[in-house]
């Protein structure tokens, strides 16, 4: 039978004395993830100018730039959300499309016929407009920090139409698609400098956990690695 | 239409299909596999590290089931107009090679004795009118002593890990005092604990309970199966559930059976092939094959056999029954027909700890089926009488390795924000920190929760699509409601500095936006009588002799425990009785 040692032998033996400790100072993460985005902005493919800066800065509220370290823009969630549309998902071809689409109680789940880029370029448009309409006609990415926050904390509690999605379904596809962009292996564009998973701990590819079964509560030593072998 | 004939037809290659393709096989049968979805290897989808990707494994679901060509619809209640099930979130069906199997997590149990005979059971210690109006509880119709020769088998063939509590009569380890008797040792060890699950071991037996490490098929030391196939040792990577084990550590058709069979010049694997449905003759009282979409040429192609296996999964086999109209089915109203009857699934609550900040809990360690757990408030391990529910669940600690896209989606838990400010404060602390606790519990059967053909939406080959009308109901409610009160104390002996207990809501109505189990069963049950089964202790069609429907749809009711060992003895115990008896005179097993 074939065994997968061989490989893995050769990855984890590229990455020896690389693997560096996930108790980062916040500063030096930030820097890091700073130095990915500069390295070459991102040109969105799908979306166009202002709903790209729309995306960019409701990203950034729902996962902010604090002490913590970096927020979703600088971790490139714009940027994995602008890939996800022009991917099965994005188009929705992983999820039944064929109707008749029937108004339906919310715990029996999502009954649009929008594939994920067209609840965007719906939502984006009604949610922009809202923000003008509340804030004398400026656009949400005009607005400062606490006043994104109040327009998304309105979308998140609300049933009121932005196109045909309900606001508070546009705005958990933005939270979950954010997280997803933050969390998700760098080689989809987010979680640049590996920053995402070196806030909470996670390791990543290491996938090895042979000696740290259990170490009564010592917290796991190894920072993250990629898949294409990048370390934090 | 080219007409092509085999001795034996076997439709999905999961679990049950593989079973019985190799007990066929072995019987001298030619047998071919029909399976939807793509051929699947460990080298390919489990390829280390490109498979070690949560985005496009358990987010994107890329092993699972594509419900973009074909879904269930979903109601709560008769009444209502039932709409698809559109995305993938409650529960997650698997496609291809190894089916569900590839992407399982591993818990491999055996049954509760006491939930085989549940009906009689609960009559015997409380009376008929114990049984609350509108439930149909009943029996298998097998015993466990019937059956263990399977189990044992089953355990051997997928490595499974675990500690014994008696063999042979004779306490012979720490295992679950629960437990019922074995005439074999586990052929693994147990599997280590986790940091967590060993908090949960010392603390659950501090308030009185009785912890057991988790059976697992997850090989906690190398090892090669009675089919010559080898396994590595579990690494704790966290990526059974939803993945392709790169370590050949997990259990699965793909490593632990298809090896074997691949070789064997009696065997046939089609892949993309859909099967539309079985073909009856004129009186619909014998199976002459099956017709199939050749998903690549898309043309319809009939083959013909003696033996049809519907190993499809639980809610595909109602399905292609009802397609093939095999059997009655059933109707809420008239309570005629079974072919739909006792649908029922496994309730599931997730509660959290938080430990002090300087224990790390390391969610991201662990293996799918590994843990410790306590079946003190299991099956009739403890007295309903002042209780007035009937079921009940096994409470554990498995921590199977949790993600950050995952974990970060769920949210801290608790009153703490989902995004914003706060967020990334409360974030850390619970993945770091904390701990889960589950009470994986039965779910009973009723009379107006079943399984039918949607009248309105159709797939994309034409056919209707099944329709699922469940919700859950008061006695189940109560159960869930009554272990999770017993998590409390356990949690205060772990140390927890504060605590979160979930539970199901009275009058909660079944959320489908929500992941729970894929521990789907019933709607084709077993049991003695042809009036409330719709197969035989043998899984044998009570109406079309030739068709023999293996899977959890056989469950008259959902257990507490995890459903695939239940599944895999059963598949053993039917190839045994089709290898000798039926073979040797084909026709009903048992007179009606
Ligand atoms: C994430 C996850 C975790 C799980 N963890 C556990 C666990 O820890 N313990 C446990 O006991 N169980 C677990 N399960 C459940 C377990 O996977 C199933 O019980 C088991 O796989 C059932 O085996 P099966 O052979 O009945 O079905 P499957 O393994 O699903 O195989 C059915 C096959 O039939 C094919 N098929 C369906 N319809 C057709 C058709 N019309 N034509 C051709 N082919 C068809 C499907 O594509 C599939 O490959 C888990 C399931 C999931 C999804
Ligand atoms: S935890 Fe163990 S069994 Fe599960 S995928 Fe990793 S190595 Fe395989």
């Amino acid at each position: 039978m074939k065994r997968p040692s061989s490989t893995r032998r050769r990855f984890m033996g590229g990455l020896l004395g690389s693997a560096s400790f996930w108790l980062y100072s916040d500063h030096e993460v930030w820097a890091d993830a700073l130095t990915a985005v500069d390295a070459g902005p991102y040109t969105p493919r799908y979306f166009n100018q202002e709903e790209w800066r729309f995306l960019n800065a409701a990203c950034e509220r729902i996962f902010p730039t604090d002490a913590h370290g970096p927020g979703a823009r600088s971790l490139g969630a714009p940027e994995f959300i602008d890939r996800q549309m022009d991917t099965p998902y994005g188009h929705g071809k992983l999820w039944y499309m064929s109707g008749p689409f029937l108004n339906a109680p919310e715990n029996l789940g999502y009954q649009l016929s929008l594939p994920p880029r067209d609840i965007y370029r719906q939502g984006i448009a009604a949610a922009d407009a809202y923000a003008r309409q509340h804030h004398d006609g400026r656009s949400f990415a005009d607005l400062d920090a606490s006043a994104q926050t109040a327009v998304l904390k309105d979308l998140e509690h609300s049933e009121m139409p932005l196109g045909s999605v309900p606001a508070h379904f546009f705005f958990e596809q933005l939270r979950q698609n954010t997280l997803e962009g933050v969390f998700s292996d760098p080689l989809h564009g987010g979680n640049k400098g590996l920053a995402g998973w070196t806030l909470l701990g996670f390791p990543g590819a290491r996938a090895d956990f042979m000696d740290w079964v259990n170490q009564q509560g010592a917290p796991y030593p190894f920072g993250p690695v990629s898949i294409s072998g990048e370390t934090a | 239409m080219n007409a092509r004939k085999t001795d034996a037809i076997v439709i999905g290659a999961g679990w049950a299909g593989s079973i019985l393709a190799k007990e066929l096989t072995e019987a001298g049968l030619s047998v071919t596999v029909l399976e939807r979805g793509d051929d699947r290897a460990t080298a390919v989808e489990g390829d280390y590290p490109s498979s070690i990707d949560e985005l496009r494994g358990a987010i994107r679901h890329r092993l699972f089931q594509n419900l973009s060509q074909t879904t269930v619809t979903i109601r709560n209640t008769v009444g209502q107009v039932a709409v698809p099930y559109r995305r993938l979130a409650a529960f997650l069906p698997g496609e291809g090679v190894g089916g569900a199997g590839l992407h399982w997590s591993g818990v491999h149990f055996r049954v509760a004795p006491d939930d085989l005979a549940l009906r009689t059971n609960v009559i015997a210690r409380y009376g008929k009118s114990f049984i609350p109006e509108g439930m149909n509880l009943q029996d298998y119709d097998v015993t466990y002593e019937e059956l263990e020769p399977f189990f044992d088998k089953a355990e051997k063939v997928f490595g499974t890990s675990g500690e014994p509590y008696t063999i042979q009569g004779k306490i012979a380890g720490k295992g679950n005092p629960f437990a019922p008797d074995r005439s074999d040792a586990f052929p693994l060890p147990a599997m280590k604990d986790v940091y967590s699950a060993s908090l949960f071991k010392t603390a659950a037996a501090n308030v009185g309970y009785h912890p057991y490490s988790l059976p697992a098929a997850n090989a906690s030391a190398p090892y090669t199966n009675p089919y010559g196939v080898q396994m590595g040792p579990c690494n704790f990577c966290g990526y059974c559930s939803g993945y392709d084990c790169y370590m050949y550590s997990k259990a699965s058709p793909n490593v632990n059976i298809l090896p074997s069979l691949r070789q064997d010049p009696k065997f046939t694997l089609i892949t993309k092939a859909h099967v539309l449905k079985v073909n009856l003759d004129s009186e619909k009282k014998k199976a002459t094959g099956v017709t199939y979409l050749d998903l690549q040429t898309r043309q319809q192609v009939e083959l013909e056999a003696d033996l049809v296996i519907v190993s499809a999964f639980q809610f595909h086999n109602v399905h292609l029954m009802l397609l093939s109209g095999i059997g009655q089915p059933y109707d809420p109203v008239a309570n005629t027909g079974t072919v739909g009857r006792n649908f029922v699934y496994q309730t599931i609550t997730t509660s959290r700890a938080w430990l002090p900040s300087t224990h790390y809990t390391n969610q991201f360690i662990g293996a799918g089926g590994a843990g410790v757990a306590i079946d003190d408030f299991n099956s009739m391990n403890f007295d309903h009488g002042p209780l007035g529910f009937v079921g009940g669940s096994p409470v554990w600690v498995n921590q199977a390795g949790a993600k950050p896209i995952a974990a970060a989606i769920g949210g801290p838990g608790g009153k703490a924000p989902a995004w914003g400010e706060g967020y990334k404060d409360a974030m850390v602390e619970t993945y770091r920190h904390s701990l889960t606790i589950d009470a994986h519990g039965s779910n009973m059967a009723y009379r107006d929760v079943y399984l039918d053909l949607d009248p309105t939406y159709t797939d994309a080959y034409g056919q209707p699509l099944l329709r699922m009308t469940f919700t859950w109901k008061d006695n189940d409610i109560r159960m869930n409601q009554y272990v999770v009160s017993k998590i409390e104390p356990i949690m205060k002996a772990m140390g927890a500095t504060r605590y979160s207990l979930e539970k199901l809501a009275t009058d909660q109505l079944f959320d489908t936006r929500r992941y729970q189990t894929t521990h789907l069963g019933g709607g084709a049950v077993m049991g003695a009588d042809p009036q409330t089964s719709a197969v035989n202790r043998y899984l044998q069609s009570w109406d079309v002799p030739n068709v023999f429907v293996i899977g959890a749809s056989a469950f008259p009711q959902g257990m507490g425990y995890n459903p695939t060992g239940m599944v895999a003895a059963l598949a053993y115990w039917s190839a045994h009785h089709i290898r000798t008896t039926y073979l040797k005179n084909p026709g009903p097993m048992v007179r009606a």
